[in-house]
């Protein structure tokens, strides 16, 4: 019976269809899981969890330059006390950022860290960092926000300069939760 | 419900019903091809005079005609109606007439639904025009419609562009459903599937295509949905999303996209060659594997649209090597059609010229296609004009000769007279020179650094965006002279004979011309 061979075949399309409308959905937390294993997109990563006492390698300096940006839609300041530090690889190391909120609101905000040249990655670790929490100011409040990290002592000789950059975002009501 | 359908069809073996209900209610594979043609038609002469707007403001540099706000809203709606209404309509159309014919079936498989997938079509496209008449104006992202463009910073009316497309991905499934359970379940006995005619082997192909990526299309227009509507943050960064993620899901749907919109003409090419060389196709066992590989290798190289994004050096090379390895199969059919053309009888009636001059233009636009595959080179190229040379390159003398060679081809046997091949063949040469002067000139300001997408440019630019302005209008204006060609054809043509070419070999030719109503009830027996 054609009829019958044609309900297998459209059935056996339809979850082709479906699946596929799936993986499209499927593709976001993967592109999340490649981008924290590759560095893509200068992606840093979350908290780093020190288990053991790092050595310090004492010759050399690694240059980290801070750089700070607003989306368009975000009235704060947002800037590194610091716009450059050097550091020894495995020392661990901190440093302030300072937000102000000069709206007459109270306003959320969440920063986006991005690394670069981004294949240094998975040499950069950060210890503790505002960027894995959101900030809530008053009108007018301002705040010292800091970032504690340490450059891996493997990273290889000719990056002897990275540049963290964060952008800061205004977080909508609908998109605060 | 269905015995009484079952006695009414066997009582009166009827033609088709009179007047508009005959469109909007028929099942008949024919009529619905005929729709898809004439609808595709329509859409290729809206999303034509869209570009005629557009070559007419880089007519010269500064800014007279139309406002940057208006030129950004015209190429955009001009890329998205060729692609989704001009294109794909018009093979789906084709495969609708040919394939069953091809196959030795009386109708597809699934004629209800071919009738559904059909008029949904012309609502997703009312949808998506009426947002030029709205405010704030239609879509002006680019048909490629890069997140936060089209969300954050897109204009209202993004929405019903979004519904547009799910319903053109919902007819494009529905279509490529009925077309594979056409081609699997209701061919006639002794076809078997290498002995399928090539187009019908391009169009099973491509219906597995368009299976696999049209849901993620609808996938990634719902994420966006969802991102502009209900406060998901996917593609902004500010709520953990990316930007970047858009482009990845965009292009894992757009570059399978883009053989979907010339494997059938590859198919009508190999069906049309041979006939006008009086020879067997060359290597038919290599065409059918080098179109599959085509297909199979267009699902690991969507990466190479975006190689300024920022990739790791690894993910650059696999990319470019896996898009010129693409350059194998398709070397493959390019040489097949060559060899079955060599020391053949040749003649060249009209959709001969147009087959031929697809071999050609195609082959010219998948080199400056490979040379955009080579990543370093890539960063100078990408986003000029050389990126529009290349695909207008492929897309019109590929898919649209394509489109054009198969109805001069079939047309006789459609509606029974033949065209003038006289008139034919000046629509040809018209569209042949007006499409390179056109496209030929954007090589050249492309790689001299000219951006795609601007309504203003340098001075030095002038001269050959005149030209291509020039050929622009030409190409234009010929194309109704097709619509009058097909138009005299149908009203007062020669009839045709039963085989209509000399040596036109397959089931379509051994009917009547025109094709009845109904054909093949009975299986033919296929040795």
């Amino acid at each position: 019976m054609p009829n019958q061979a044609n309900n297998r075949i459209i059935i056996k399309l339809l979850a082709i269809v479906f699946g596929m409308f799936c993986f499209g959905f499927a593709l976001v937390p993967l592109y999340d899981v490649i981008c924290n294993i590759t560095g893509l997109n200068g992606k840093t990563g979350g908290r780093y969890e020190l288990v053991e006492t790092i050595e310090v390698d004492q010759d050399r300096w690694i240059t980290v330059q801070f750089t700070t940006s607003k989306n368009a839609q975000m009235p704060w300041e947002f800037r590194a006390k610091e716009a450059v530090v050097k550091v020894r690889p495995g020392e661990i190391n901190e440093a302030f950022f300072v937000a102000t909120n000069t709206t007459d609101r109270t306003m959320s905000a969440q920063a986006v860290p991005s690394l670069s040249p981004f294949s240094a990655t998975e040499y950069f670790n950060k210890t503790e960092c505002f960027c894995f929490n959101q900030q809530t100011l008053e009108p007018g409040e301002s705040i010292d926000m800091p970032l504690r990290f340490f450059v891996a002592k493997e990273i290889p000789e000719r990056m002897s300069k990275l540049t963290l950059s964060y952008t800061l975002f205004s977080l909508p009501e609908v998109a605060a939760n | 419900m269905s015995a009484v359908i079952e006695t009414h069809d066997h009582n009166h073996h009827h033609g088709p019903a009179k007047g508009w209900q005959r469109w909007v209610y028929t099942t008949n594979h024919k009529d619905i091809g005929t729709l898809y043609l004439w609808f595709s038609f329509i859409m290729f002469l809206v999303g034509g005079s869209m570009a005629m707007v557009i070559r007419a403001e880089l007519f010269q540099p500064g800014l007279q005609i139309v406002a940057p706000e208006f030129f950004n809203q015209m190429t955009t709606m001009h890329g998205l109606i060729m692609v989704f209404g001009a294109v794909m309509p018009a093979f789906v159309g084709l495969a609708n007439w040919m394939v069953p014919m091809m196959v030795g079936a009386p109708d597809m498989a699934l004629p209800r639904m071919n009738n559904l997938s059909f008029w949904i079509l012309p609502f997703a496209f009312t949808l998506l025009l009426s947002t030029l008449f709205m405010e704030g104006g239609a879509p002006n992202f680019g048909w490629t419609f890069y997140a936060p463009l089209s969300t954050t910073y897109a204009p209202d009316t993004v929405t019903f562009f979004i519904f547009g497309v799910h319903i053109i991905g919902a007819s494009s499934i529905m279509g490529a459903i009925n077309i594979v359970a056409t081609i699997l379940n209701m061919r006639a006995p002794g076809m078997t599937l290498m002995k399928m005619p090539l187009f019908v082997w391009t169009w099973l192909i491509t219906a597995y295509l368009l299976i696999a990526v049209m849901p993620v299309l609808a996938g990634v227009v719902t994420m966006m949905l969802m991102d502009i509507h209900f406060g998901t943050s996917f593609f902004s960064a500010a709520g953990g999303g990316d930007p970047v993620l858009f482009q990845h899901v965009f292009w894992f749907f757009g570059h399978p996209e883009v053989y979907i919109m010339i494997l059938p003409a590859f198919g009508v090419v190999s069906q049309i060659i041979p006939t006008f060389s009086r020879k067997r196709l060359f290597g038919y066992t290599s065409m059918v594997y080098a179109t599959s590989s085509i297909a199979f290798l267009s699902f690991i190289v969507w990466a190479h649209h975006m190689f300024t994004v920022g990739m790791p050096l690894a993910g650059e090379l696999f990319f470019m090597y896996a898009t010129m390895l693409i350059a194998v199969p398709t070397g493959v059919k390019v040489f097949n059609w060559v060899t079955t053309m060599f020391r053949g009888s040749l003649t060249f009636e009209t959709p001969m010229l147009f087959a031929t001059s697809f071999v050609v233009l195609f082959t010219i636009g998948g080199f400056s296609g490979l040379m955009l595959a080579i990543a370093p080179a890539d960063f100078q190229y990408h986003d000029t004009y050389f990126v529009v040379a290349h695909f207008h390159y492929v897309l019109v003398p590929g898919a649209i000769f394509g489109i054009m060679a198969g109805v001069y081809y079939w047309l006789p046997k459609w509606c029974g007279n033949m065209y003038n091949e006289t008139l034919g063949k000046c629509h040809f040469w018209l569209s042949f020179v007006g499409m390179n002067l056109t496209f030929f000139p954007m090589h050249f300001v492309g790689l001299a650094g000219m951006p795609r997408r601007i309504p203003d440019y340098a001075l030095q630019f002038a001269d050959f965006n005149q030209i291509s302005s020039i050929g622009g209008f030409m190409f234009g204006a010929t194309q109704l002279l097709f619509l009058y060609i097909v138009i005299n054809a149908i009203r007062s043509g020669k009839p045709a004979s039963q085989q209509v070419w000399e040596s036109a070999e397959g089931l379509e030719w051994s009917i009547p011309s025109p094709a009845p109503y109904h054909t093949f009830s009975t299986p033919p027996e296929v040795k």
